[in-house]
């Protein structure tokens, strides 16, 4: 509980920090601005997959649907309300997107944690896959979301302070609700599904939270990449989208939180500094992936090394 | 009034006629296009038999077939003409042994090491892999990103029975199909390795305990399905536009998806899944309305059966123990 007090002040001047740099953001090379902005985004869909893919033990592949739901439902209330609604509630919009964003986000979660129920491993994963390819295929044949071609014109309301600061409530929330009581059960579903069940914890109740809750933060950094990208299409979120989330929650570690934040950052960065190295990129993802499974399947930034010690026998 | 009626059952009678000559076409299109789906889902569904993983790379064996024939074909043009049947023949069969050896190698190098680690690390292992050839291949010094026309290896000319036209591609994609599900049924079922295969997939343990060497089943395994993956690739190829390294996605992808509407690890069940998603999707897309939901009818299907039959059409469904 102490560790937890710490973390609450932590956030606090996490938050802060976020606000006056922020405040301060207009002085920034625009593009650094972007880059950091796209990190904070990448930490909330990183450690919102954590959830579902590390502490839960389930393998999530469809977090690029999440996002694209929630992406899709703000880029669509800001465009509707922008012009009737005064530039100085223009953040209260972006909130209240981000809000019902969210919303239909978990609800596209709980509507994928329901067949989750009897499945496990592969096959979670490939009907995962399935679900993001089914919004995906529906966003582009609606014709409310522009079809094929997507929105474009979204507002800018995405700013450093919202990015890092919703970054620090995502990390807070679900750190706090890992090391809760409730939260153990997380881990024991992760550990042992039969063991669980037989100690009272309901294994489909917890896998069917963490999809919840790791879709709602998925669709708020959707929203947060819709107004900052300002363009939305489909292709945006295909698989590709999912598996650059994913690597970042092998590379730092399933299940550590930690990690997963350093992890999130560097493969935000690391195409960015070396862009003559494009063509690369996805060959040395690959390979990373295939050697971390070999050699360190506890990920690469093993911060918090107590946890996990027997699992691989 | 009644020149109305009369014209309103001429035209429906016409477009009764259409109907039915557009049904039986698409019926042949549909059971080509299963047949191809079926011989991708044997390779997962036998991998699944013996390690119990979806082997995802396999949908990249599937493209690396169509790539080595598109290589091999113009040597083999030198000593056999093409197009022409004993030359596609030949051109077909390296192939096949190509891709069973890059099966085969897949297996020593990436998943062997770690069979007796926990599902979920070799999985990602497997996404990794099929990542990696994936990429590799797009990269400019390997294949490119770029489309290619592929060869002709065999002439298919249009035929008309019964005043409906057909082309014979499809249906020789259908005999081969069946040659080649007889040649496995062969395998599986007569030949001392087959009888190791199932006795692998019934029991690893009580299997190597009976003399039987494990690693050389599943190598074997390995190499079959990819074989059977890459007559797949190249007869899907004859089909398609053009080649290019993301061609197996989509065709992998509903191939496992038929491997596990049929029960996954049952071979007929395998065949019948992709035979009958084949036709499904043929026809949706043949319906005004669904043809652009193409792409999510196999996953919509897939997530019913995993609602309601878990175990697959012919699967039998398991207890676990503990």
């Amino acid at each position: 509980m102490k560790s937890l007090i710490a973390a609450k002040s932590w956030l606090l001047l996490g938050i802060v920090l976020a606000m006056v740099a922020s405040h301060y953001s207009a002085s920034f090379n625009r593009y650094d601005l972007g880059v950091w902005m796209d990190c904070g985004i990448n930490i909330i869909l990183a450690v919102s997959l954590n959830l579902i893919n590390g502490h839960t033990g389930q393998f999530s592949l469809g977090h690029a649907g999440f996002m694209s739901v929630g992406g899709y439902t703000a880029a669509k209330i800001s465009l509707v309300f922008s012009d009737s609604v005064p530039p100085e509630w223009h953040p209260l919009l972006l909130a209240a997107g981000m809000l019902i964003g969210g919303l239909t986000s978990a609800l596209a979660g709980l509507f994928v944690g329901i067949p989750s129920l009897r499945l496990r491993g592969d096959y979670l994963a490939i009907v995962t896959l399935g679900f993001g390819e089914i919004i995906r295929v529906v966003f582009q044949n609606t014709e409310a979301v522009g079809g094929a071609s997507g929105l474009s014109g979204i507002p800018k309301f995405t700013t450093l302070g919202w990015t890092f600061g919703l970054a620090l409530v995502t990390i807070y929330v679900i750190a706090s609700l890992v090391n809760s009581t409730y939260g153990r059960g997380f881990l024991a579903v992760s550990d042992d599904e039969v063991a669980a069940s037989s100690m009272g914890v309901n294994p489909t109740r917890y896998k069917v939270t963490a999809f919840v809750i790791g879709a709602f933060f998925a669709g708020i950094a959707g929203a947060l990449y819709a107004h900052h990208k300002q363009t939305l299409t489909p292709t945006q979120f295909d698989f590709m989208k999912s598996i650059d989330i994913v690597v970042m929650v092998i590379l730092g570690g399933m299940g550590r939180t930690g990690g997963v934040i350093l992890a999130a950052i560097i493969l935000t960065w690391l195409p960015e500094l070396l862009r003559g190295f494009s063509d690369y990129r996805m060959i040395v993802y690959s390979l990373l992936i295939i050697t971390l499974m070999m050699l360190r399947p506890q990920g690469l930034f093993t911060l918090n090394f107590k946890r996990k010690k027997g699992k691989e026998a | 009034m009644v020149d109305k009626t009369i014209i309103f059952f001429q035209k429906s009678a016409f477009q009764f006629h259409l109907i039915l000559d557009s049904f039986f076409q698409q019926l042949i299109n549909g059971l080509a296009l299963g047949s191809i789906y079926g011989l991708i889902a044997l390779g997962y569904t036998m991998v699944y038999g013996v390690l119990r993983f979806i082997n995802f790379a396999h949908s990249d064996v599937l493209m690396l077939g169509a790539y080595a024939s598109f290589y091999l074909a113009p040597r083999v043009q030198m000593v056999v003409p093409l197009p022409g049947l004993p030359g596609a023949f030949i051109v077909m069969l390296l192939s096949a042994l190509i891709c069973a050896a890059i099966g085969m190698i897949i297996e020593f190098l990436a998943y062997r090491p770690l069979r007796s680690r926990p599902k979920l690390t070799v999985l990602i292992t497997a996404i990794g892999v099929s990542l990696f050839i994936e990429f590799t291949c797009q990269h400019k010094a390997v294949f490119g990103a770029t489309n290619r026309a592929f060869p002709k290896l065999i002439d298919f000319p249009n035929f008309t029975v019964l005043g409906l036209t057909f082309t014979s591609l499809n249906l020789i994609i259908v005999v081969v199909t069946a040659v080649l599900l007889a040649g496995m049924w062969f395998i599986v079922q007569k030949t001392k390795t087959g009888t190791a295969m199932r006795a692998v997939s019934f029991n690893q343990q009580a299997a190597a305990l009976m003399g039987i060497n494990i690693n050389r089943i599943i190598s074997f395994t390995f190499g079959l399905g990819s074989a059977l993956a890459a007559t797949a690739g190249i007869l899907y190829a004859l089909g398609a536009p053009a080649i290019e390294p993301l061609m197996g996605i989509q065709p992998g992808l509903r191939a496992f998806i038929a491997a596990v509407v049929g029960g996954i690890g049952n071979l007929q069940g395998a065949v019948v899944g992709g035979v009958l998603l084949g036709l499904l999707e043929t026809f949706a897309a043949g319906i005004p309305g669904l043809s652009t939901y193409r792409d999510a009818i196999a996953f919509a299907i897939l997530i019913l059966i995993l609602i309601f039959k878990p175990a697959g059409l012919l699967g039998k469904a398991t207890v676990e123990k503990v």
